[in-house]
């Protein structure tokens, strides 16, 4: 308990010192958030620091350049892993609800939910492509490109066996489903495999 | 049995001669006494000895716990630290607004099942506390939703009508994102809410755990602010694709991102508690070293202490014959 005081004792003065170590200049934009709260708590809370907001751990985005960029910045993760991060590439073909969408730098600004389809990453000449489960994909202005997926593989661990296996045996549940709840989750199930059927053969 | 001893060598100087009395006693409790000549009294090794023993073997239990906390850190401390990525894209797009006026706040302690885990949970509890005081006021209401039994034990005592939804026994199986999932959807089915702060402990290393809270609004809060201008206000600009509405796709991505941000928040914590046990054991098992040591000396004085009165009783009984 005493180690516990003696840590909050010293760590007011070496606030200031501490932020640099986690590589967070932050603009004064970004701080405005935090200085309502901090401050709101240090009203009500004086004897205990306030806590950290996601902000003061995340690096500050670069603002919207005036021209075109050359390259699009994609990060790609997923919950295991971050499978792209801050990779300068000209183009993504990501699975959007609406269809394939082309990617470029210089993309108006979107938001888009992904479906169960194959993602594919244009780097010079080489592709990567993966298949994604769904997820989200935030375009921003700044030529940075988001893309949040709940399951990636990449096409060669696909296997097309099961993938048919998978398709017969969700057509047979959706055809003997008796509630609404066990019908969309058959259809779900239809909807991944003939997503994952086509990413193979297409 | 040795009072009835210590009677019979009070009254022993009447008959034999008195031997020489070393030090002068004061009134301890009878049964850790074992009283040699007249006022010399001290500990008895047996009982030292049974001390020793068992500080050691707390010792020996607390080291074990400490290598145990050490390997199951290394085995969450990778997932955490991939899984760092998983909120950042969200915050970059939604941005952060913790002093966000809401009229319901539903604050999610994150917490431990097991105990010796330093103060972590002491500290999660105290912030859960600090941001229901911050949002209190005229038409503004705070719940809880708890994970984990060391944060219910504690808010269960003086905050139990606030309290939505408990949930424990979150780390029986390996962490991973399924899990988590159906457990936001849980929370977001059964729990109304404009705000959700999430209260948990970063790891930053394994003496550093910070404190920290992450918000996710509400859909119909994230339009009010994008309407509204300020840190959201180039939220407009973007363009949903999909979808019938507008409003549909925010809704998946509020889920979406409740999801993410707990998972990342249940992994950051679990290694802090693992980081936490590490260093309250360590610093257990010294502190056992510390008391064996005393001990060992303690235990040492006593025995050359027995054994110096011996012989003094056996020096002064062959004076007294001879002289």
């Amino acid at each position: 308990m005493l180690r516990q005081a003696s840590r909050l004792l010293a760590r007011p003065p070496r606030l200031a010192a501490r932020a640099r170590p986690f590589s967070t200049d932050l603009p004064a934009a970004d701080q405005t958030a935090d200085a309502t709260f901090t401050e709101a708590w240090n009203k009500v809370i004086p004897n205990i620091d306030p806590p950290k907001t996601p902000l003061s751990f995340m690096q500050p985005r670069p603002p919207t350049p005036s021209s075109i960029p050359s390259k699009l910045t994609v990060n790609f993760v997923l919950p295991y892993a971050s499978a792209l991060a801050t990779k300068e590439v000209d183009m993504v073909i990501v699975p959007a609800t609406t269809g394939q969408m082309g990617v470029l730098p210089g993309h108006v600004a979107t938001i888009a939910e992904l479906k169960p389809g194959v993602l594919s990453v244009h780097e010079g000449n080489e592709v990567t492509k993966y298949f994604v489960s769904s997820g989200f994909v935030f375009i921003h202005a700044n030529s940075f490109a988001d893309i949040i997926a709940v399951e990636a593989v990449p096409l060669d661990q696909l296997d097309a066996n099961l993938v048919q296996k998978g398709l017969a045996e969700f057509t047979l549940k959706l055809s003997s489903a008796t509630t609404d709840l066990e019908k969309a989750e058959a259809q779900i199930g239809i909807d991944v495999h003939s997503a994952l059927n086509s990413a193979l053969t297409g | 049995m040795a009072a009835l001893r210590r009677e019979g060598r009070r009254f022993a100087p009447l008959i034999s001669p008195r031997p020489i009395t070393a030090v002068r006693s004061s009134p301890i409790a009878p049964t850790h006494e074992d009283e040699g000549p007249i006022g010399v009294r001290y500990i008895s090794t047996q009982v030292v000895r049974n001390r020793m023993k068992s500080v050691k073997n707390i010792q020996k239990i607390t080291k074990a716990m400490k290598m145990v906390a050490a390997s199951k850190l290394r085995a969450v401390q990778t997932k955490a630290e991939n899984s760092r990525g998983l909120w950042q894209p969200f915050t970059a797009l939604l941005g952060d607004l913790p002093s966000v006026d809401v009229k319901k706040s539903v604050v999610v302690t994150i917490s431990s099942d097991k105990g010796l885990c330093g103060g972590i949970n002491s500290t999660s509890v105290k912030i859960s506390k600090g941001i229901h005081k911050l949002n209190s006021g005229p038409e503004k209401e705070t719940k809880y939703v708890i994970l984990g039994e060391k944060a219910k034990a504690q808010l269960i005592r003086d905050s139990k009508k606030d309290i939505e939804l408990i949930i424990t026994e979150l780390q029986k199986n390996p962490l991973n994102y399924t899990q988590v999932s159906v457990l936001a959807d849980e929370i977001l089915k059964n729990v109304e809410f404009d705000a959700l702060r999430i209260v948990f402990n970063k790891f930053h290393s394994v003496v550093s755990f910070v404190p920290t809270v992450s918000t996710v609004l509400s859909p119909e809060i994230v339009e009010r602010e994008a309407e509204s201008g300020g840190k959201l206000g180039d939220l407009d600009n973007y363009e949903v694709e999909g979808g019938e509405t507008k409003g549909e796709i925010l809704q998946n991505l509020a889920e979406f991102q409740f999801s993410c941000v707990m998972f990342n928040a249940v992994l950051e914590n679990a290694c802090s508690e693992q980081g936490a046990r590490m260093s309250a054991m360590d610093s257990s098992s010294r502190n056992a070293g510390d008391m064996l040591d005393r001990l060992t000396l303690t235990y040492n004085r006593t025995r050359q202490a027995s054994i110096t009165t011996e012989l003094i009783e056996i020096i002064s009984g062959a004076s007294a014959l001879e002289g």
